[in-house]
C-alpha cells in the first residue's frame, strides 16, 4: 500500500478484492487531491517574501508538495500566502485580492508582521491581518525560515484532507 | 601644553561668503558646519537663494525636501520667532569644495504656505508631496499637491509631534465598501 493512497481509505470500507480495488468516499478523493495539488497565491511585501522566494527554488523545492504552481492571479489559485508588512493602504488591495480567490481558499499568516504586526507597532501598520482575514495557519519567525513555510504549507494540507472546512467558510453565516 | 592660535582668516565656506555677499538680508543664521554646511534663509528669500545657488554655483541636483517638526523643542523655537516647522532643502554639487548644502526655511503654523521650486527641478514634485503628506506643509505653486503615502481619506498628517505613534485607530478601522468604490 503506497503512502499516497493510505489516508483515503475508508475506515468502514478497507475491503480490497485481489489488491486491485479499494473503496473509498468521494469526498476522501476530492480532498486527496485538492490537498496536492494547491496553487499558492503569493502576497509578499517584505522579507518574509525572500524566504518564500527560496521555498519556491531549488534547493527547497516547494513542488515536492504539489505547490509549485503559483498563480499571480487570485482567481487561479486556492491559498493565499501573506508573507510580510501590510500597511493601511495595503490591506483594502489585500482584502480585494481575498475576495477574489475561489472557494475553498485557505490563508497562510507568513512571519511577524503578518501575524501581529511585528516590531512595526506604529499608526500606518495592520497589527495582524487576521483582524481582516480568516487565517487559517500561523508561520512565527522573523523572517522564518522556508523549512517553516514548508511545515505551513503541510499542515494545511494535513487539515484539508480531515476535511476540516478552511476559516472563512466558517465565518460565513 | 602649548597654547594654539586661533586661526584669523575667515574659515566661513565660500558658497555661504557669496549667499551673504548676495543675500545680506536673506540669511538668518551663521553658516552650522556639520556634516555638510547648513543655511537658515528667510522664506521670502527662498526661491531666489535656491535659484541662485542651482544656476550661478551649480548646485545642480536636489537630494531632498523634508521638514521638522520643532514643537518639542523650545530651544529651536525660540530661534526663529516660534516658527514650528523648518522645512530643509538638501542640495548637491559636482564640482567646488563643499558638495553638500542643507538650506533650512523656518515656517510659522500659522502660515504654512512655502513657495513650490518644481520650475527649477522637476524632482521636487513627489518631494514636496511627501512634505504636504507628513507635516501639512502647503507648496504654494504645486501643480497636484495631494498625499502621495498616507491613503487619500487620512486624517491628519503622521510625522508631526503631536500625532501618536500607534495612531488614531486607522490600523483597526475600515470601510472596505467605501475603499474599494
Amino acid at each position: 500500500m503506497g503512502l499516497a493512497t493510505d489516508n483515503i481509505i475508508s475506515g468502514a470500507s478497507t475491503e480490497q478484492s485481489d489488491g486491485n480495488i479499494i473503496t473509498t468516499t468521494i469526498d476522501k478523493v476530492v480532498n486527496w487531491g485538492r490537498k496536492n495539488s494547491l496553487w499558492p497565491m503569493p502576497f509578499g511585501t517584505a522579507c518574509c517574501a525572500i524566504e518564500m522566494m527560496a521555498t519556491l527554488a531549488s534547493k527547497y523545492d516547494l513542488s515536492r508538495f504539489g505547490s509549485e504552481a503559483i498563480r499571480f492571479s487570485p482567481r487561479q489559485s486556492d491559498l493565499l500566502i501573506v508573507s510580510g508588512r501590510i500597511s493601511i493602504k495595503m490591506m483594502p488591495v489585500l482584502k480585494r485580492i481575498y475576495d477574489q480567490m475561489p472557494d475553498p481558499k485557505w490563508v497562510i499568516s507568513m512571519g511577524a508582521c503578518a501575524s501581529c504586526g511585528g516590531v512595526f507597532d506604529t499608526y500606518t501598520l495592520i497589527q495582524g491581518v487576521d483582524q481582516f482575514l480568516p487565517v487559517d495557519v500561523y508561520i512565527p519567525g522573523c523572517p522564518p525560515r522556508p523549512e517553516d513555510l514548508i511545515d505551513a504549507v503541510m499542515q494545511v494540507q494535513r487539515q484539508i484532507q480531515k476535511g476540516e472546512l478552511p476559516k472563512g467558510v466558517e465565518a460565513a453565516p | 601644553m602649548t597654547e594654539e592660535k586661533e586661526i584669523t582668516e575667515d574659515t566661513t565656506p565660500l558658497v555661504i561668503q557669496q549667499l551673504r555677499e548676495k543675500f545680506a538680508d536673506g540669511l538668518l543664521s551663521d553658516a552650522e558646519v556639520n556634516n555638510g554646511v547648513a543655511v537658515v534663509v528667510n522664506k521670502d528669500n527662498l526661491y531666489a537663494i535656491l535659484e541662485y545657488l542651482k544656476t550661478d554655483l551649480a548646485y545642480s541636483m536636489l537630494l531632498d525636501i523634508t521638514a521638522v517638526d520643532n514643537s518639542n523643542l523650545e530651544e529651536e523655537l525660540m530661534k526663529y520667532d516660534y516658527a514650528r516647522f523648518m522645512v530643509v532643502y538638501h542640495l548637491y554639487t559636482f564640482e567646488g569644495e563643499t558638495p553638500r548644502i542643507r538650506i533650512k526655511v523656518p515656517v510659522n503654523d500659522k502660515d504654512l504656505i512655502v513657495p513650490s521650486i518644481i520650475n527649477l527641478w522637476k524632482g521636487a514634485n513627489w518631494l514636496e508631496r511627501e512634505t504636504y503628506d507628513m507635516f501639512g506643509i502647503q507648496f504654494e505653486g504645486h501643480p497636484n499637491l495631494e498625499r502621495i503615502l498616507m491613503p487619500n481619506e487620512f486624517e491628519g498628517h503622521p510625522l508631526r509631534k503631536d500625532y501618536p505613534l500607534r495612531g488614531r485607530g486607522e490600523r483597526e478601522r475600515f470601510n472596505f465598501d467605501k475603499q474599494n468604490a
